[in-house]
């Protein structure tokens, strides 16, 4: 795939050979200048003769281009065994007649000059090995050895111009490889001069006892070349040249959310979570409980079954695994299971392009959707800011075309600006949760808050949270006259609160019981009111009834008055007054 | 082994050994100048100072490439002698004879 991409891309430029080395082929636009020199100078050490076997492997493996390398300096069982630490089997493309080596030995001690010379028998060794395996590709390395071998450099000058001349001629496409002694020359001998097509410096460097290695492209006639310094690795795949833009923007940008791990931190992003594919940032000092919240974050995507690899740069896994079990999260089940993966390596073995290789290889080999660097600041103690902003520039853009949704957990140092050091990467991450310890009223207090995250609403507060033994808590947020309250500060606020609400239940309840005492004296006034009326009634319906009896008896003692005549009036009251005691 | 007397004799006390018979191997690219210059010069220091003990041979690179590498030939031409303790080349046309004495062991530097 590479190598069509490739290939499309030398468009209408001079003819190209690619290499096949990782990365390179996409500084040069295309390959080496087909057909002719390039020189690769370096200091000793600095990968010349691994540069022309790769280049000669790749050749005949992958492009069918068989090749010629020889040798001025190693002998042929130490190449073979150099390549063979590369992963080439140099024997099998000798065997298949894919490659010839040839060891061109001498030794000064042995010769003497007596007159006027040619290198005709270097020519006539060359043209036989290029017609044995019909090579397209050569190296010379190190052609300049044969100054301190041979005498007369004014004849072999000239003979490495007729050299390089026929080597054009035949259409090789060659490397010669240099030494380099002083910075400010290219070659010991100036033969850059018969190679004016491509140079590129390979450099190695240690910095604070750290190397790291470095591919320049100096001079590429007639193309245009990518012309910064970029970093390069050798291991056991070969060369690889990190290009740092070689990726471009053109990353999907997935609009699928996924859990936090921790419900309330959804809450604080719309409720979802983060963007799958996205790059998170959480900076914070120490102990403020990063390593916690990306563990939340791990836990819940194992639990989701998806595959999470862990780049430890500061605590052995198992040290990372015990610290999690005493907050309630057990990262073991999903090691066994293996879902997650630990890799731990202290930045400081290896340089910084190394890093960023290994990182790609296991993310590679391992295609996990999550992947936590804990912490990349120790990134820093490796390289400098420029080459760990690099490093990261490539990483994030190589996850976000993977789709991998990233933490990168960032340590700031105590007394710093929280956000001043991040401020190199923070424009690379979408997200940005910004952890930190209040300190009030003589006591640390944890909490975070949502800096950035971008296409998504976000809470702008700042949270308060614990990490007890059933996980990591975000709190109610408590406003104090001095922002949000923590800790004893909260508890009090929230106890006063707590007393608060007693003493209105207290009153409520208290008015209720007033209201019933109310409603029982209306009540008991009712029922005596009534009982008095019931009283009053009954005396009324008493009297109505006397007097309706009395009547009666009054007309009936008239009738009786009627019918006797003669009865005498005193007996009539007598019988009158007898009748209402008698009731 | 025996040294012969005469050349002992010859030779001052800090003389190098010589063996009895010198075998030359001439490396050459093809009828060029400075072959045939080589060629004719390393005949004449033969006849003059070793006497017939010695025996040419001549080898086109252009006929034998593969000889170009086993003997580890670079440059041309190459007179390549085997000495009892060393084989030594001797490079260019031959015409500095001190040169090539000194490299064919019959003769000391200076």
């Amino acid at each position: 795939m590479r190598k069509q991409k490739n290939a499309r891309r030398s468009f209408a430029q001079l003819p190209k050979a690619l290499t096949g080395i990782t990365g390179l082929d996409e500084i040069t636009n295309g390959g080496l200048p087909r057909g002719r020199p390039t020189l690769v100078s370096g200091s000793a050490g600095a990968g010349k003769t691994l540069f022309g076997l790769e280049f000669l492997v790749r050749g005949a493996n992958e492009f069918g281009e068989p090749g010629v390398f020889m040798s001025f300096e190693e002998t042929i069982p130490d190449l073979v065994k150099n390549a063979g630490s590369l992963g080439f089997d140099l024997n099998r493309l000798v065997a298949e007649k894919k490659l010839f080596m040839d060891h061109v030995h001498i030794l000064r001690s042995e010769i003497a000059e007596t007159g006027e010379y040619d290198l005709d028998g270097l020519f006539i060794r060359i043209a036989d090995a290029v017609e044995r395996v019909g090579a397209k590709r050569i190296v010379l390395d190190t052609l300049e050895t044969l100054f301190g071998e041979l005498p007369n450099p004014g004849i072999l000058r000239a003979e490495i111009r007729r050299l390089f001349a026929w080597l054009k001629e035949k259409g090789l496409t060659t490397v010669v490889t240099a030494e380099r002694d002083r910075p400010d020359t290219l070659t010991r001998h100036g033969i850059e001069e018969f190679v004016s097509d491509c140079v590129i410096v390979l450099d190695h460097r240690i910095r604070e006892e750290i190397s790291t290695r470095r591919l320049r492209i100096v001079k590429y006639r007639g193309s245009t070349h990518g012309t910064n310094e970029y970093p390069f690795l050798i291991d056991e795949t070969g060369l690889s040249v990190l290009p740092i833009s070689s990726l471009g923007l053109d990353h999907p940008a997935p609009g699928v959310r996924i859990s936090t791990g921790i419900d309330r931190l959804d809450g604080m992003m719309g409720g979802k979570g983060f963007f799958r594919g996205s790059s998170i940032l959480m900076s914070g000092t120490a102990g403020t409980g990063k390593t916690s919240v990306a563990a939340h974050f791990v836990d819940a995507a194992c639990r989701r079954g998806e595959r999470c690899l862990y780049f430890a740069f500061e605590e052995s896994p198992k040290q990372i695994v015990r610290n999690l079990r005493s907050i309630g999260i057990d990262l073991e089940p999903w090691v066994r299971k293996g879902l997650l993966r630990f890799h731990a390596a202290r930045p400081t073995y290896a340089g910084i392009e190394e890093v960023l290789l290994v990182t790609h290889k296991h993310i590679a080999s391992f295609r996990p959707s999550i992947v936590i660097v804990d912490p990349m600041t120790n990134l820093l103690q490796v390289s400098t800011l420029n080459e760990v902003r690099s490093m990261l520039t490539r990483l994030v853009d190589f996850l976000k075309t993977q789709e991998i949704t990233a933490i990168f957990t960032s340590l700031t140092l105590a007394g710093g600006s929280l956000e001043a050091n991040e401020a190199d990467v923070s424009s690379l991450m979408d997200t940005w949760l910004l952890l930190k310890t209040i300190e009030v009223g003589g006591e640390r207090n944890r909490a975070l808050y949502v800096l950035k995250s971008r296409g998504m609403e976000h809470s702008n507060q700042i949270r308060e949270f614990v990490l007890t033994n059933d996980g990591l808590h975000l709190l109610d947020v408590y406003l104090g006259p001095e922002g949000v309250l923590t800790g004893s500060a909260r508890v009090t606020q929230e106890s006063r609160e707590k007393a608060a609400g007693v003493s209105r239940r207290q009153q409520l309840d208290g008015r209720g019981r007033e209201l019933e005492r109310k409603r029982e004296i209306f009540e008991a006034r009712m029922t005596m009111l009534r009982a008095e009326f019931e009283v009053e009634e009954e005396l009324i319906q008493q009297s109505i009834s006397e007097s309706k009896r009395l009547d009666a008896e009054v007309l009936q003692e008239r009738g009786r008055m009627i019918q006797s005549r003669d009865a005498d009036a005193s007996a009539y009251k007598k019988n009158g007054h007898a009748a209402v005691r008698g009731r | 082994m025996a040294i012969p007397k005469k050349p002992a004799a010859r030779k001052r006390s800090r003389a190098p050994r010589v063996p009895e018979k010198f075998t030359l191997r001439l490396y050459v690219a093809g009828q060029t100048a400075k072959s045939i210059r080589a060629f004719a010069n390393l005949k004449v220091l033969c006849d003059e100072h070793l006497h017939g003990r010695y025996q040419i041979e001549v080898i086109d690179l252009l006929e034998h490439p593969e000889q170009a590498r086993g003997a580890q030939i670079v440059a041309i031409p190459t007179l390549v002698i085997k000495l009892p303790r060393a084989v030594r080349k001797i490079i260019g046309d031959l015409s500095d004879t001190d040169r090539v004495l000194v490299g064919l062991a019959l003769q000391e530097l200076g």
